[in-house]
């Protein structure tokens, strides 16, 4: 009789469930997981949007994808553009934390002006930025010009345009970086100042090399990892400012991705490219997870 | 000790550093809203002052809402971002309680499921997502805006974290006064997880007010563009070097979410770096 009732109140628990979570379910696998297997299959076929008949063509496109010069121009370009944005928004993020943890006045406020450029839509302030940059009349030559120094058409020369575009993305995610970094101060515990102050260690400098920084380390790479994946991603500068150019000095993979896909409408390579940008999404994510499992070892 | 009763030179050192590298995050702020002041003669004029000689405010911001629709723009933000926000809660909510409080078979496949669906970047699915709008005829609408968000596995997630922070006994309770789940759902966990809420709410309304990727794909319509996209077609056809209109519709565009930020600043880093944690 129990036993009964048991497994009917079992039965009646695993049905309202359903009920709860069926149509996130029936949503996540519509809108996520039948699309990430689409995209894998169209990458393998030759079809073209709007086309009634494909082939499965094997590895074609990647094939094609791979000996394009102008993908591999994009594919470069996104991992210096990475190289510079993620040392630039850590170190620039750690220091204000650093700087902004350092003393108990105004911290909000310092915190919240660091933070504006993140939550700032970015198409917008790409034209402000756009203002800015201009070649005759833009602060910045108008500054660079009168201080004696060389100026530049920074969006339209090839040497500069990737550069400044990075340095855009450090702007726009220092904000962020910088509240992680805060974040992991805030964890640090406090006896462990003690024993070094007991230890000697008594300067700011002493306590920062013996006890900040290296605390700092898992919350670092953490930082490091995830600004990685916001750089992997930048688009909206490159399709505002530049599209891509001069020639393919400023293509970046999901602007390659966005224009192959949308606007020349050749699917399968631009389907090859997603692929291709999912891989190092993923191979990134993970190490994160590797990563996040480490400090739970840590602490 | 005796350091903390005047001002030392490394606080004034602090200080200093961080006035000067605020500042220079915030030029790009006060230049927009300087030349959205200034008349052409002075934008294009050689000297240079951050406040106009001449103001040129109303005529700026008048041809900016004039000339391109741009409240139009800013209404279909506000409309994209309530339907989505709405529905995601509406999905989110119940499944991230069963993931929490309710035993059942295939609970641990989902929240797998959930976790994979977090990795996704969602531009990888734009292609596919691009082809099913255009299968459901709805593609330059608003709801192929919506469509592809109406589930977030970050949601989900958010939901399921926070609801299991909220004791058994208080579900046991509910049971006991004979709450149907549902209702367990929305009259109790949902008003303790204000909090979850709220961070979610931010999340969202600012990743899809924001959005530039797939608004530029999903439509064409002008009447329908989101401010993003508006305001980047506003510069294409329009404005072109006429900075004045251009820097005051770009200024209008990120107002609202700036006015937000400073009256809810907490709530903001913590709704928008919570979602990098996931």
């Amino acid at each position: 009789m129990k036993n009964r009732r048991l497994r009917s109140n079992r039965l009646m628990e695993t049905l309202a469930a359903w009920v709860l979570v069926g149509p996130a379910v029936a949503l996540l696998v519509v809108l996520f997981f039948v699309p990430v297997g689409a995209v894998f299959l169209i990458a393998l076929t030759d079809w073209q949007f709007g086309a009634r008949t494909l082939n499965f063509i094997g590895l074609a496109n990647f094939r094609e994808v791979f000996s394009d010069p102008g993908f591999r121009a994009s594919l470069a370009n996104t991992v210096i553009y990475v190289l510079i944005v993620v040392p630039g928004t850590v170190l620039a993020g750690l220091l204000v934390a650093l700087l902004i943890e350092s003393g108990k006045s105004l911290r909000t406020f310092y915190r919240a002006i660091h933070f504006v450029p993140f939550m700032a839509t970015l198409t917008a302030m790409a034209i402000a930025w756009e203002a800015l940059l201009h070649p005759t009349i833009g602060l910045v030559n108008q500054t660079l010009g009168a201080l004696g120094l060389p100026t530049a058409n920074w969006l339209r020369d090839e040497a500069t345009v990737l550069p400044v575009l990075a340095a855009i993305g450090i702007w726009q995610n220092l904000g962020f970086s910088m509240v992680l970094f805060l974040a992991g101060l805030k964890s640090i515990p406090r006896d462990l100042y003690d024993a070094a102050d007991i230890d000697g260690a008594d300067s700011w400098l002493d306590r920062l090399r013996t006890v900040t920084l290296p605390m700092l380390g898992p919350v670092t790479m953490f930082v490091v990892i995830v600004v990685a994946l916001r750089a992997f991603e930048a688009f909206d500068t490159v399709k505002v400012l530049t599209q891509g150019g001069p020639g393919h000095a400023s293509e970046v993979l999901l602007f390659t991705l966005y224009r192959e896909s949308f606007e020349y409408l050749r699917t399968g390579y631009g389907a090859a490219v997603a692929v291709v940008f999912l891989v190092i999404v993923m191979v990134l994510t993970l190490s994160q997870a590797r990563v996040m499992d480490n400090r739970v070892h840590y602490q | 000790m005796s350091a903390r009763h005047f001002v030392h030179p490394t606080a004034i050192l602090r200080h200093a550093a961080l006035l000067s590298s605020g500042t220079l995050i915030l030029v790009p702020f006060v230049w927009m809203l300087s030349l959205s002041l200034k008349p052409p003669g002075e934008i294009f004029g050689a000297s240079f002052s951050l406040l106009p000689h001449h103001w040129y405010a109303v005529e700026n911001y008048q041809r900016a809402l004039t000339s391109a629709p741009l409240l139009r723009y800013m209404a279909n933000g506000l409309i994209v971002c309530a339907a989505i926000l709405a529905l995601q809660i509406a999905v989110c909510a119940p499944a991230g309680y069963a993931l929490a409080k309710l035993r059942f078979k295939g609970r641990d496949v989902i929240f797998a499921l959930v976790l994979i669906g977090l990795l996704l970047p969602h531009q990888v699915l734009s292609l596919p997502l691009f082809i099913l709008g255009y299968q459901l005829n709805i593609l330059n609408t608003y709801a192929a805006l919506i469509f592809p968000y109406v589930v977030s596995p970050f949601g989900i997630f958010l939901f399921r974290q926070f609801f299991k922070t909220i004791p058994d006994d208080v579900v046991h309770a509910a049971r006991l006064d004979g709450l149907p789940e549902i209702s367990i759902v929305w009259r109790i966990m949902v008003p303790m997880a204000l909090p979850a809420v709220i961070a979610f709410s931010i999340f969202s309304v600012v990743s899809h007010w924001n959005d530039l990727f797939w608004p530029l794909i999903a439509v064409r319509s002008e009447e329908l563009m989101p401010p993003p996209l508006g305001i980047m077609a506003f510069r294409n056809e329009e404005a072109g070097n006429d900075y004045g209109p251009l820097m005051a519709a770009a200024t209008l565009v990120v107002l609202p979410l700036v006015l937000a930020f400073v009256a809810a600043q907490r709530w903001f880093v913590e709704g928008l770096t919570g979602g990098a944690v996931k």
